[in-house]
């Protein structure tokens, strides 16, 4: 071996020597470090729900209180807005996983033209971004109070008042906006089902319907449930195309949008924390549940 | 035989029809819901972005183009804004984005599923919330510079970040990391182990097996990882508003005061499809750029 190569050799190593300290090293590192970024924000929000701030803004660090954990829903509109955001998850994600079950069913299990652009239409509002999605809905909704511009058929047999700015619009906005989250993966949980299950029912003398309900329906549920919680959350958290439909009407986020230019309550940070606090209790649990199932079989 | 069959096919008639139309009785409503509040809503804004008029005097369609004309000439500062706050902020989530998602596919072992939901944790919490969050931690007296001012001593007390550029960038790049990070963990955790130990039979060191296997085979990864951070940014106001100054607007902003403040909906409607436009062209350029063989994959 020449010397040269010999060089070439030992640089060649110590790249390699170099890479593999990396990859044990900086590499983990790395990765808690940015976790630990993603992470911040929630702590700094459930600290500061424990903040005994002075005057209308929690921006400052002044000493422990439970005076926000006690009293969580003592601000004007405030309990108002969690009612509003609760019956618009609730209701948007029933309609929503239905609707978008039934598209996912037929995507999935039929043969039919025009397939590609349905995958595409339910593609599309993923796809753009959430401000174009609430500024087009409010330009229908005033296009129809005022009786301007070509109208969907139908929707021009409401009074003009059906329509207007608040609570309806908000819901047909997340139910829109949700339909496509939920046949995503609603179609995911179908892409592994076996067909051959479903016939095997029928020859065994079940119609249609009672091989749907017995059958498929609880093969599929998984994925339903799994779409309507997603459903929720989006629904929960949505602020940007809330924004634009709910006209006076309060969400809670839209709520704490209202209220944080005149005051920041630790209050905010109580809501935060309780619903961070109880969909990781949900997750913890349910994986759990997942976990002991899986070594009961 | 034959007679048997005869009788049968009545009613087996209609309800063979009816199990025909059954993808189009499945399709329907939620199809029908997409296209009186996604499609047409798109339809009518387009429309309303060729109208004049005001909102008291109705708005009409003239064909003008003075909407696009003021949308691509008036808010040049906040069109260089969104490119300049979404191009960094997506590159940063890039940067740190990758090394997470590479260190939880193939270092992650037993905590790959911990280490998952720690990235998605901060979807818990309202994306209003955790911006809320940046503005107490980032805030002149706050967790970080007050320490630094007061305790460290090391920056000046008239420091400041809040409402500057960089919170805006802060901002951004925290709250759409997790849509970074997932798409690319699933493009590295697809990748066949055996490739990278081929590479390695064959004498490539680490650093070579990596540019030559790992990136190019998570390139699909990287594509929809930095579309959907992209895409989120360009549209975003909520960042610019609650971190940023008038200075640093963003066209988001201006889409939002112009529909909910000024009322002005022709420009306001010019400017979410010149959004709209300018994204697509994006993502095409993109796609052909990185190769769209690859994509499919």
């Amino acid at each position: 071996m020449t010397a040269a190569s010999a060089a070439v050799a030992r640089s060649g190593n110590r790249t390699d020597r170099v890479g593999r300290s990396i990859s044990h090293w900086a590499l983990p590192a790395f990765t808690i470090l940015a976790i630990g970024y993603l992470l911040i924000p929630i702590v700094v929000m459930i600290v500061f729900s424990f903040n005994d701030y002075q005057g209308k803004f929690n921006f400052i660090w002044h000493g422990f209180t439970l005076n926000a954990w006690e009293e969580p829903l003592a601000w004007p509109g405030l309990p108002d807005a969690i009612r509003i955001s609760l019956t618009v998850a609730f209701l948007s994600t029933l309609f929503s996983t239905i609707l978008g079950t039934m598209i996912g069913l037929a995507l999935t299990r039929y043969q039919f033209r025009g397939r590609g652009a349905i995958n595409g239409l339910i593609f599309l509002p993923m796809a753009s971004p959430e401000i174009v999605l609430g500024a087009s809905l409010l330009t229908l909704f005033i296009n129809i109070g005022l009786r301007n511009g070509v109208l969907p058929p139908g929707l021009t047999l409401l009074p003009k008042s059906a329509l207007s700015l608040g609570f309806t619009t908000i819901l047909i906005a997340h139910i829109m906006f949700n339909i496509s989250y939920v046949v995503v993966t609603v179609k995911a949980r179908l892409a592994g089902f076996d067909r051959r299950l479903e016939e095997a029912a029928m020859d065994l003398g079940a119609n249609e319907w009672t091989t749907f309900w017995r059958v498929t329906f609880p093969l599929i549920l998984p994925g339903v449930v799994a779409a309507a919680l997603l459903a929720f959350s989006l629904s929960i958290d949505d602020f940007v195309i809330t924004n634009f439909v709910s006209g006076t009407t309060n969400t809670f986020p839209m709520w704490v949008y209202g209220v944080i230019r005149n005051a920041l309550p630790a209050q905010i940070n109580v809501i935060g924390s309780i619903v961070f606090l109880s969909a990781v209790a949900f997750v913890a649990a349910t994986t759990l549940r997942s976990g002991r199932a899986i070594r009961t079989h | 035989m034959t007679t048997v069959g005869a009788t049968a096919t009545p009613p087996g008639g209609w309800r063979r029809r009816l199990f025909a139309a059954a993808p189009y009785i499945l399709l329907a409503p939620g199809l029908l819901w997409l296209l009186y509040f996604f499609i047409w809503p798109a339809v009518q804004m387009f429309l309303m972005s060729i109208s004049s008029g005001s909102l008291d005097s109705g708005f009409r369609v003239t064909g003008t183009l003075k909407p696009y004309t003021d949308a691509l000439t008036k808010f040049s500062t906040q069109w260089g804004n969104s490119l300049l706050y979404g191009a960094i902020s997506t590159t940063l989530d890039f940067l740190i984005g990758f090394p997470v998602a590479y260190a939880i596919a193939f270092r992650g072992g037993r905590f790959k599923n911990l280490l998952l939901f720690l990235v998605i944790a901060p979807f818990f919490t309202s994306f209003l919330i955790r911006t809320i969050s940046w503005q107490i931690l980032l805030g002149d007296e706050g967790p970080v510079l007050g320490f630094l001012k007061h305790v460290v001593g090391i920056l000046p007390v008239d420091f400041s970040i809040l409402y500057s550029p960089v919170a805006v960038i802060a901002g951004l790049t925290y709250n759409f990391l997790p849509f970074m990070i997932l798409p690319l963990y699933v493009a590295l955790e697809k990748i066949d182990i055996r490739t990278l130990e081929a590479a390695g039979d064959l004498y490539a060191n680490g650093w070579r097996t990596f540019w030559k296997v790992t990136f190019p085979l998570a390139l699909p990864g990287v594509f929809a990882g930095t579309i959907l951070t992209f895409i989120p940014t360009m549209g975003d106001y909520v960042n610019a508003e609650l971190l940023g100054s008038p200075k640093t607007r963003m066209i988001g902003n201006v889409i939002q005061g112009r529909f909910l403040q000024s009322n002005d909906y022709p420009t306001a409607s010019a400017l979410s499809f010149v959004l709209m436009a300018g994204i697509l062209i994006a993502v095409l350029i993109y796609a052909r750029a990185l190769g769209t063989e690859q994509l499919t994959g």
